[in-house]
């Protein structure tokens, strides 16, 4: 087998240089720092470009910078970072500037600490910085969809001019799994007609996210509306676990759907009907997809490593509060199988206790090796 | 002079045309296309212009990326013939810096005024200068802010009135000016700094000069150059042209010297940067990624199996269980790694879950344990009680004697006197992998080795005595169950 063993934000670097990234800029930050180590490592070994910064703001202006010029770039970083790359953020969704971000998230608010959370999504997801923009979220929870979903997330970028962003956690950035490597590796044209490289053929660009006439700003933000609208139809990925039949449905992404899925096996075992709906975009969200189960009457609990962020879109797409649940962790920790079978046999109406008052004193590694 | 002279075309056009490379009209700007939006007796028109010129004179129009900033000279795109960004405000130098590190032969110019430069930019300015990025900054220096309506600037004179500062300038309340030049004259990598002025005409055309060679830095691909401007802003001043210039020339210049702080422009060779590889070839070989074989998952049926491997960092805990991934991996089984550590963080308990499976893994963390393997007292006492019944507690004999009247198969085995005579102590953990190959069927012992092979690749020497240790733990296990 060819397979490697590679961990999770190893994977990232590996998607993004097959992908053809050119440019990697970034600041330090656990528990996102190793994809800045290996990025340090590998991009120079090919002759492609890699700057530490002298901070997230930084970095994302830099990455403003370069994917200006039409070639593919990214940055990754972890909540309190990505908090600071805001301004970037908008400034590329303003200039409608192609990048790529990844989200390793940690535990907040405030500087928290660096086990896994979720608590990112609604800043990356709902867009956080000014402005009526979005970002595209793609949400990966294998090592191996560390390096897809990397890719994906390029071509996203090119295609819609939009920043795309990675949102994993320090789970799945610090876990290892069986990497299958990328078929080939995408050699980038650098065609794009808008772009300012430097040379006679683009002396006429210009990168910008001004409009000083009102009404050119507000065309270009239904405009904006108009590419939003169309991604949400076109480019909605969900992943479904024995969904059909189910009766219950957890709704749950990253490292938390991958204990929704064991909690699946369990209940399965046990006869109940419970099912996994997982969204790979968490913008666009698959919005139709749970309205429709919605429609057949199914219970929906949201398992999700923050205060509901997840269980609020669920509830929005399935235009209903009642019936819907959370199950959630924060502050650092994993959600554990106990938590989410509890709820599962609470809501089936099962007659077995499972006790969840004690919590484990574990923690997920952010950077240790013995 | 007669009339006909006067009036020919070709003469009325050298005398009023623009440099090329500023844009005869300025249809970005939507209105009044012909004039710039700067306030009358701006000092931005005039560097624009000298800037224009110096493109045109050295032949680099076409290469140059010029960067508005926020401010007034926001709208520096209306005018330069050349590609444009906008950028946000402070950040130019970052931005330059992606552009240039994209495209190494585009000639990227950064224009800031005092505000965006000095004060919310200050960071990205000093680092980019001390990482020698291959960019011109032209750094206008007015003492004030213009664009927001007048406000102190980090450059407002001791004493200057500005709408922040109604009373003037006060060091204890609001400190000092910034000396831009003399800041960034404190780093090694800048190859060109000059204090210039706006004043008269005479300091104009040595402006130019100073800006011809910031640029010609950049033509041959030298590293940083930095030209501060002294530059009058009449309208936030209130100032008539004469208090302009008396006010640059008696106050402004006197506290911002004008002179040449560095100029290696012919000292310093050109920073070279490598072209990029894009090939699945050159990937491929740093990834040691082999295509000759299958990758992919192979269909065995198999039993999922979880295992735990616990004990103190430093026992080489987790790279254990990074081995037992490895093996799997290899044999192309579905396999998670996931490392935990207990509340001490660091010296303190330390785990490792591993899970192989045949199909798609859930939870990577594991709960009902298959094999525990316990190197230290604490974790086989914490463990022992996930273990499913029918399971595996492999632990280190040292620990002492362990007993559970649940139906799970116990065995204490001295893994560091095994590892003391087949090697050293260190190799603990590999005594209970051997164990391990001959306890479940799960994976080949041939397997483990190869992943020993491959865990230790940088550290050749300890590859034999690994494999030995392995071999004796199979043995032993073999002989004592």
């Amino acid at each position: 087998m060819s397979n490697q063993m590679v961990k999770g934000n190893t994977a990232v670097v590996i998607g993004a240089m097959y992908a053809g990234c050119d440019c990697f800029f970034g600041y330090p930050i656990t528990p996102a720092s190793e994809i800045l180590h290996e990025a340090s490592k590998y991009f120079p070994m090919v002759g492609r470009n890699f700057v530490q910064a002298e901070s997230e703001e930084a970095s994302i202006n830099m990455v403003y910078g370069a994917s200006g010029t039409g070639h593919r770039v990214m940055t990754s970083s972890s909540g309190p970072g990505i908090s600071l790359m805001q301004e970037g953020f908008t400034f590329l969704a303003g200039a409608e500037l192609p990048a790529v971000i990844v989200d390793i998230m940690r535990a907040g608010p405030g500087l928290g600490n660096i086990g896994p959370e979720q608590g990112d999504y609604n800043q990356v997801v709902k867009g956080g910085g000014h402005g009526n923009y979005k970002n595209i979220v793609l949400a990966p929870n294998s090592v191996q969809e560390m390096c897809d979903l990397t890719m994906k997330a390029f071509e996203l970028a090119d295609k819609w001019r939009n920043p795309v962003v990675v949102l994993a956690d320090g789970t799945l950035g610090q876990m290892a799994e069986p990497l299958v490597f990328p078929e080939k590796a995408i050699e980038p044209k650098n065609d794009k007609d808008w772009a300012v490289k430097g040379n006679a053929e683009t002396m006429d660009n210009l990168i910008t996210s001004i409009f000083n006439d009102f009404n050119d700003l507000e065309d270009f933000n239904f405009k904006l509306q108009e590419k939003y609208a169309k991604i949400d139809e076109e480019e909605v990925i969900v992943d479904e676990y024995q969904v059909d039949d189910a009766e219950i449905i957890l709704v749950s992404y990253g490292i938390s759907s991958r204990i929704a899925r064991s909690a699946v096996d369990k209940s399965r075992e046990k006869g109940l009907k419970v099912g996994l709906l997982r969204p790979i975009t968490l913008n666009p969200f698959p919005v139709d997809r749970i309205k429709e189960l919605s429609d057949k009457g199914v219970s929906f609990i949201s398992v999700e490593m923050s205060n509901g962020q997840l269980l609020a879109d669920v509830q929005f797409a399935a235009l209903k509060k009642e019936d819907t649940y959370l199950v959630n962790r924060m502050g650092g920790n994993l959600i554990e199988l106990k938590h989410v079978l509890a709820k599962i046999y609470e809501i089936a109406g099962l007659d077995e206790e499972i006790d969840t008052s004690k919590r484990s004193d574990e923690k997920a590694s952010p950077n240790i090796i013995d | 002079m007669n009339d006909k002279e006067f009036n020919d075309k070709d003469y009325e056009l050298q005398v009023r045309r623009n440099p090329q490379s500023l844009l005869e009209e300025y249809p970005r700007k939507g209105t009044n296309i012909q004039s710039t939006h700067y306030c009358a007796g701006c000092g931005h028109g005039i560097l624009h212009k000298l800037i224009a010129e110096c493109m045109d004179e050295l032949g680099i129009q076409e290469r140059c990326v010029m960067i508005s900033p926020v401010g007034c000279s926001v709208y520096a795109y209306f005018y330069f013939n050349c590609g444009n960004f906008q950028t946000a405000h402070g950040r130019a130098p970052a931005v330059a810096t992606g552009i240039s590190r994209a495209e190494d032969n585009a000639i990227v110019m950064s224009y800031q005024g005092d505000g965006d430069l000095a004060s919310i930019g200050l960071n990205e300015t000093l680092q980019a200068a001390n990482r020698g990025e291959k960019i011109a900054v032209f750094f206008v220096n007015n003492t004030v802010y213009g664009m927001t309506g007048g406000q102190m600037a980090p450059t407002t004179l001791i004493g200057e009135k500005t709408v922040t500062c109604q009373t003037g300038r006060d060091p204890d309340y609001a400190g000092h000016p910034t000396h831009m030049c003399e800041l960034i004259n404190t780093l090694k990598a800048p190859v060109f700094i000059e204090r210039v002025s706006l004043a008269n005409p005479l300091k104009i055309r040595l402006a130019k000069y100073a800006i011809k060679q910031a640029l010609t830095v950049q033509k041959e691909g030298k590293g940083y150059s930095f030209v501060e401007v002294l530059s009058p802003c009449p309208t936030n001043l209130k100032q008539d042209v004469v208090s302009a210039q008396k006010f640059i020339e008696e106050q402004m210049e006197k506290e911002f010297p004008v002179k040449n702080f560095r100029n290696n422009l012919y000292t310093k060779q050109p920073v070279q940067r490598p072209a990029s590889d894009f090939s699945t070839e050159s990937l491929d070989k740093i990834f040691n990624v082999t295509r000759d074989g299958d990758s992919g998952y192979v269909d065995d049926e198999i039993n999922p199996v979880s295992i735990k491997v616990s004990g103190f960092g430093g026992q080489g805990v987790l790279s254990a269980g990074l081995t037992i991934a490895q093996a799997a991996c290899a044999e192309g089984k579905h396999v998670s790694w996931y490392p935990s550590y207990g509340p001490e963080q660091r010296g303190g308990k330390s785990n490792c879950s591993v899970v192989i499976s045949n199909e798609t893994i859930g939870t990577p963390v594991v709960d009902d344990i298959d094999i525990l393997i316990a190197l230290n007292k604490p974790s086989l006492e914490q463990f022992s009680q996930d273990v499913k019944e029918g399971g595996t507690i492999l632990y280190d004999a040292h620990i002492g004697e362990f007993e559970t009247d649940r139906d799970v198969k116990v065995i204490a085995m001295p893994c560091v006197d095994i590892a003391e005579e087949h090697g050293n102590a260190r190799t603990a953990n590999t005594a209970l992998l051997g164990a391990l190959t001959e306890l479940g069927d799960v994976l080949k012992r041939e397997s483990y080795e190869n992943a020993i092979r491959e865990m230790f690749a940088s550290k050749p020497k300890v590859i034999d005595v690994n494999i030995d240790v392995l071999h004796a733990g199979a043995e032993w296990i073999k002989n004592n169950s």
